[in-house]
């Protein structure tokens, strides 16, 4: 029992995995974006980045799934998201990469204006363009501020990633419980938080090893 | 010819005048030094040399050439800002070195960068990066920090940190070397190094400005010195007149309060 019970959480570590590493991979640089729009001089731009971070931060994250999954399908008359295992991860990755990257968008923002002016202005002075300014000035001492909180929200967001199984996407916490379902045991639950707290465990070393990376310079 | 010429320079913050119809002008390889209580708009008269504020009238002029008018269209005065920029140095009173790099990586930065949109740096990649740094150790070896170059500027001291940002500010050889009080952020022990290194300078005919509240170096150093009060140039002259001889009640009562401190 314990080898099929090890197999089925394994199987259902990989779809959280995967929503893991999607979500990250789009959400960071939306965020990033975001974080842009909300600080630009154009006012409409920045309106409109305020009220979207406003509605998606200020609704359930399960809703939006909801909506996004069943939306469409409601809406449109058929369908967007193809009904199988690969659908519905890709349904929940895209409203969790909205999801985050209002999240992440906040805490760039922080990011970048606690980069003093003096750092941008001592660029300017020395003629270098705008992206040269953010990328070889700004970005590193950003990234450097932003790892703190970073490191919190990446790892709730191993954890939301079971949010997936009200749209029966086969995730870590679905497959944990099915055996709590269909054969009545409750040990497979608490295997599940292991394998939860080993992969938060991983990313906590991780971010300590980012941390002392950039420990360089204050 | 004057290699700088500032013609009636005004900036408003809202409805508060900061500077009102500033004009001097200077020479070639002179040292200028701007004196003033806080508040006065030394710097922000500086601000508006490195194009860091737009002065909302007047024109500014370097060898003949106008950089900036305020009577120009928005776009002209625009056009080719970084160019512009480099006629002009700038180091500032809080050193705004780049804490990720280290002291040499602060002085060649830039220059590097804009050495990549040279036509044959693609060709002569090494042999001009290799010339950047020699140009930046002999930069800081002039500073005085030839033992520092590795360091990041959080290991270093802030005088020594000044001295950094100075060599950063000459790495591109600007026409004009703008100093904002480059002291006022040290404490009193390490003002000498910084001061002595700018004396250097002047001795080897650096143009520059320099605002400070350091009145002995200024009467010292500078060939010419401006008393600024509210906006506005109270009196310019020979250092040592201005000091000494002030023609004007507003310089004279400046001068009093500060020797009582």
């Amino acid at each position: 029992m314990f080898w099929s019970v090890t197999q089925s959480l394994l199987g259902g570590l990989l779809t959280t995995f995967q929503i893991f590493l999607f979500t990250l991979l789009f959400a960071l640089p939306l965020g990033l974006i975001l974080a842009f729009g909300s600080m630009t001089r154009f006012k409409p731009l920045r309106c409109l980045v305020q009220v979207l971070v406003w509605i998606i931060r200020g609704t359930p994250l399960m809703l939006q799934l909801i909506i996004i999954f069943y939306g469409p399908g409601l809406w449109l008359g058929h369908n967007i998201w193809s009904g199988n295992e690969a659908g519905r991860i890709t349904a929940t990755v895209v409203a969790f990469s909205i999801n985050y990257a209002c999240y992440f968008s906040v805490i760039f923002r922080g990011g970048i204006e606690g980069v003093p002016a003096g750092q941008r202005e001592a660029g300017q002075v020395l003629g270098m363009t705008k992206s040269q300014i953010f990328f070889k000035v700004t970005l590193l001492q950003m990234v450097k501020r932003v790892v703190p909180p970073m490191s919190n929200e990446i790892i709730t967001l191993v954890k939301d990633t079971s949010l997936a199984r009200i749209i029966a996407a086969y995730e870590l916490t679905f497959a944990g419980y099915s055996f709590m379902k269909s054969n009545g045991l409750t040990w497979p639950l608490f295997y599940t938080g292991v394998f939860y707290l080993l992969f938060v465990g991983i990313l906590t070393l991780l971010f300590n090893h980012i941390e002392r990376r950039l420990d360089y310079f204050r | 010819m004057a290699i700088l010429e500032v013609n009636d320079i005004s900036k408003n913050f809202g409805s508060t005048t900061v500077l009102h119809k500033v004009s001097f002008s200077l020479e070639e390889g002179s040292a200028l030094a701007i004196i003033g209580s806080s508040g006065s708009g030394k710097t922000t008269l500086l601000r508006c040399l490195n194009f860091l504020e737009r002065p909302d009238n007047g024109s500014i002029v370097v060898r003949g050439e106008t950089l900036f008018d305020a009577s120009m269209p928005f776009k002209e005065q625009e056009k080719g800002l970084r160019t512009k920029r480099l006629h002009f140095g700038m180091v500032f009173q809080s050193f705004n070195l780049f804490p990720q790099y280290t002291a040499l990586e602060n002085v060649t930065l830039a220059e590097g960068l804009l050495a990549k949109e040279r036509e044959d740096y693609k060709q002569n990649k090494k042999t001009i990066c290799e010339q950047i740094e020699k140009h930046g150790r002999e930069l800081l070896d002039q500073m005085g920090l030839a033992d520092r170059m590795t360091h990041y500027p959080h290991q270093l001291s802030g005088g020594q940190q000044q001295r950094v940002a100075i060599a950063r500010a000459l790495a591109l050889k600007p026409d004009i070397l703008c100093f904002d009080e480059p002291t006022s952020a040290l404490d009193p022990e390490l003002t000498g190094e910084v001061l002595k290194v700018i004396r250097g300078l002047a001795e080897q005919r650096t143009t520059m400005i320099i605002v400070t509240h350091e009145m002995a170096f200024a009467r010292d150093v500078s060939d010419k010195l401006i008393f600024m009060d509210d906006g506005v140039i109270v009196e310019q002259g020979d250092p040592k007149q201005v000091i000494d001889h002030p023609r004007e009640e507003r310089t004279r009562q400046f001068l009093t309060r500060y020797a009582q401190g």
